[in-house]
């Protein structure tokens, strides 16, 4: 096994070993899951709304390069400056440098999984940008220097209780100000209304963009979204190459699934379009006055960082995930070990399929060996990802690549030799069982040989019958003629 | 509406060849019940899933192309007692060999005319078994690749129903997978131990005396769960249930 693969191992031993962990994880993933559940049992038509989705989002992956070019186009004759980053290393050294051409000092955040990405903060503070995170559970993880451990639920892995002695020991908060939830957000709020009006630069995420306007959508449920693209005057977008739709038909029937997939809302409480940076005087729908608000300066910065490299291949399908989360909570695997487990910034079967497709099969493709294969990811993915199927492909270029342990490297073509001559697999099978049945007790076998040895850890095992059922079945059928 | 078939061709799969003759002789029992002519072809060995599974493409298609041999001596109806198995032949050998000329088409031909055993039963056949007037409580699992791949969700609990009756008890995340998983058993042991763990713990409060599944494979890894445990809870194969529903 590679270093990569040990490591993994080691975190999820870990995991399963923190009671508090898989409380935490139980409580708030069971409860996203069934809010998902129950809105999408209220929709009547809800297969046909996933069917609507995945059409929107397959178009656009199929001519993915012809809808950037017309976003970067239509977002740059609205006012937009559009770069392009082709690795994470280009996204931070674009971003500083605007901030560092403008001589910017705070920057506040609105929640982006794009931004963990690629590091955004470390490299924002060693350019000596202080940067704040403005959704309440970033906050949280920035407070605690944590890492988010959901793509929607930054925080699932801590308790309330974990959240207020952070509060109380990072803060100075009282008592009083960490009673229960609503006080806490109070106190947060307090603290990062300040920030906002400070700020020189906001950063966000963006969960669609819309080519034919030129527009990003963006949802939250807390304001800060709105407050980070609004109030500071230079605002940095960061945007997946593959988070694009054709226009607002597509970007109305993503948004009809992506808040029930996520958190069981019909809508998010913000859906966020913004067309453009701040238009001054007489611009077309500014009025005389001009707009009220905006930034100034508005940049888009497009990244691939991995993307283009499924284009084209097996895994490309998972270019229309929406980041919605849902295949994490209905993941009986996630649910156990949570999200730093992966290692990644995409944790559960999303992760295990971008991890290793966009980042390197190297280093994580033993990700996509941490699923039964059970299927529930797929029952849940609001643009109809077959998950399955993807890890299988993952496995099966891992495999082709001589990372599969040596033992399954060594059994499976052994084995496919075998079964694919059925009288030398009557006799392996014959023998083979004679000699495990020398260690059953019972009819159970308690302990097993080498690798296999990890089913018998916690688990006995059925002792081989001493004759087939087609060996018997014929026995029977010569006894009745 | 085509004739209900008189004949059939059981694919046991290679687990309850070797490790559950019983449900495979039981499947035979209930079939020959309805009025089935049942045929083992005695060539038949795994249809392949575990290598599919690990990656191993080559290896699962060579096994592909044994089982589509042996099972297209003929061309009656195939029933597996085994959802992911059958979820295998059904779903996944049509792609596996969509770029081999001589075996692609008879992929699809086999799929077409395979059949988990309850949905075969059900759906087919159009059993509906008669009560019986004692016997365990029954708690039913339902199995990923029967459940998800073929839509096995109602087929399985109506013959249990009609058998058990009152004596059905709820089986709290009953298609919450238990965690086996082929390789991943082994491969990722301690989450598939937790899996089961909460698998189990379920199953013990339910107040079931015997759990019953579509798959063997399950049924291994959550008898094999419960008998280390110490549990009265014993794990059956629905072919079992149906064949001696008065068994305990
Ligand atoms: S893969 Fe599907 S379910 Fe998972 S995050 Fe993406 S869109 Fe949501």
């Amino acid at each position: 096994m590679t270093e990569a693969a040990l490591a993994f191992h080691r975190r999820i031993d870990a995991a399963l070993a923190d009671a508090g962990l898989r409380r935490a994880l139980a409580l708030t993933a069971g409860r996203l899951a069934g809010g998902r559940a129950a809105a999408f049992d209220a929709l009547t038509d809800a297969d046909a709304c996933r069917d609507d989705a995945r059409r929107a989002r397959a178009g656009a992956i199929a001519r993915l390069d012809s809808l950037l070019d017309q976003f970067a186009r239509e977002a740059s004759a609205r006012g937009c400056t559009v770069h392009w980053a082709e690795t994470a290393a280009d996204a931070r050294r674009i971003i500083t440098g605007i901030a560092r051409e403008r001589n910017i000092r705070l920057a506040v955040k609105s929640k982006s999984m794009a931004t963990e990405e690629v590091e955004l903060n470390e490299a924002l503070e060693q350019a000596g940008v202080r940067v704040v995170e403005t959704d309440l559970g970033e906050f949280v993880v920035q407070l605690a220097a944590d890492r988010p451990s959901h793509i929607i639920a930054p925080i699932v892995h801590l308790s309330r209780q974990d959240v207020a002695t952070l509060f109380q020991e990072k803060l100075g908060a009282t008592a009083a100000d960490v009673a229960d939830i609503p006080s806490m957000t109070a106190l947060a709020r307090r603290l990062l209304r300040a920030e906002f009006l400070q700020a020189g630069m906001g950063i966000s995420g963006v969960n669609l963009a819309v080519a034919d306007t030129g527009s990003l959508c963006i949802v939250t449920n807390e304001g800060n979204g709105r407050l980070t693209s609004t109030l500071p005057r230079v605002h940095v977008a960061l945007l997946g190459l593959e988070r694009i739709v054709p226009g607002a038909a597509d970007l109305a029937a993503v948004l009809t699934v992506l808040a029930r997939s996520a958190t069981g809302q019909a809508s998010s409480v913000y859906t966020n379009v913004m067309t453009g940076p701040r238009r001054h005087h007489g611009g077309p729908g500014a009025g005389p006055a001009g707009e009220p608000d905006g930034p100034e300066e508005l940049h888009i910065v497009i990244l691939d960082n991995g993307r283009s490299r499924v284009l084209g291949t097996p895994l490309a399908e998972i270019l229309y995930c929406v980041r919605c989360g849902a295949c994490l909570n209905a993941c009986p695997v996630y649910r156990l070990i949570g999200g730093h487990a992966y290692g990644g910034v995409y944790p559960g079967p999303v992760g295990s399929v971008v991890m290793p497709g966009l980042h390197g099969l190297e280093d994580w493709s033993e990700l996509a060996h941490a699923s039964s294969l059970c299927g529930a990811c797929r029952d849940v993915c609001p643009v109809k990802i077959d998950l399955p199927h993807l890890l299988l492909e993952v496995r099966r270029e891992a495999a082709s690549r001589q990372l599969a342990p040596l033992w399954i490297r060594a059994a499976m073509p052994a084995y496919s030799a075998v079964a694919t001559r059925p009288r030398l697999y009557r006799w392996a099978g014959r023998a083979a069982a004679r000699l495990a049945r020398l260690l059953q007790q019972d009819g159970w076998i308690r302990r097993l040989p080498g690798p296999l040895g990890a089913w018998t850890a916690s688990r006995d095992f059925p002792a081989p019958a001493a004759r087939s059922f087609v060996e018997e079945h014929q026995a029977r059928k010569a006894a009745a003629r | 509406m085509t004739p209900r078939p008189t004949r059939v061709q059981l694919f046991v799969t290679c687990l309850v060849d070797r490790f559950f003759p019983a449900a495979g002789h039981a499947a035979v029992e209930v079939l020959e019940r309805y009025g089935v002519e049942v045929h083992v072809p005695s060539d038949q060995t795994c249809c392949g899933q575990p290598a599919f599974n690990g990656g191993f493409a080559a290896d699962a298609a060579a096994m592909a192309r044994t089982t589509i041999d042996v099972l297209s001596h003929s061309v009656d109806p195939v029933v597996v007692p085994s959802g992911s198995c059958a979820d295998m032949i059904v779903n996944h050998y049509p792609g596996l060999l969509a770029g081999d000329a001589a075996y692609g088409p008879k992929a699809k031909a086999l799929a077409a005319r395979t059949y988990e055993f309850s949905q075969f039963l059900v759906d087919v056949l159009g059993v509906d078994p008669a009560a019986a007037p004692s016997g365990p409580t029954l708690a039913y699992h339902a199995s990923c690749h029967g459940l998800r791949g073929l839509g096995l969700r109602e087929q399985p609990r109506r013959l249990l129903h009609a058998v058990a009756g009152e004596r059905s008890a709820d089986l709290p995340d009953a298609e919450t997978c238990c965690g086996f998983g082929g390789l991943f058993a082994v491969k990722m042991g301690p989450i598939s131990s937790a899996m089961l763990d909460s698998k189990l713990d379920a199953i013990e409060r339910s107040g079931a005396d015997v759990v019953v599944a579509t798959d063997v494979s399950c049924l291994m890894h959550i008898g094999g769960g419960l008998h280390r445990r110490g549990s009265r809870v014993r794990a059956r194969h629905i072919a079992e249930v149906l064949a001696d529903p008065g068994h305990d």
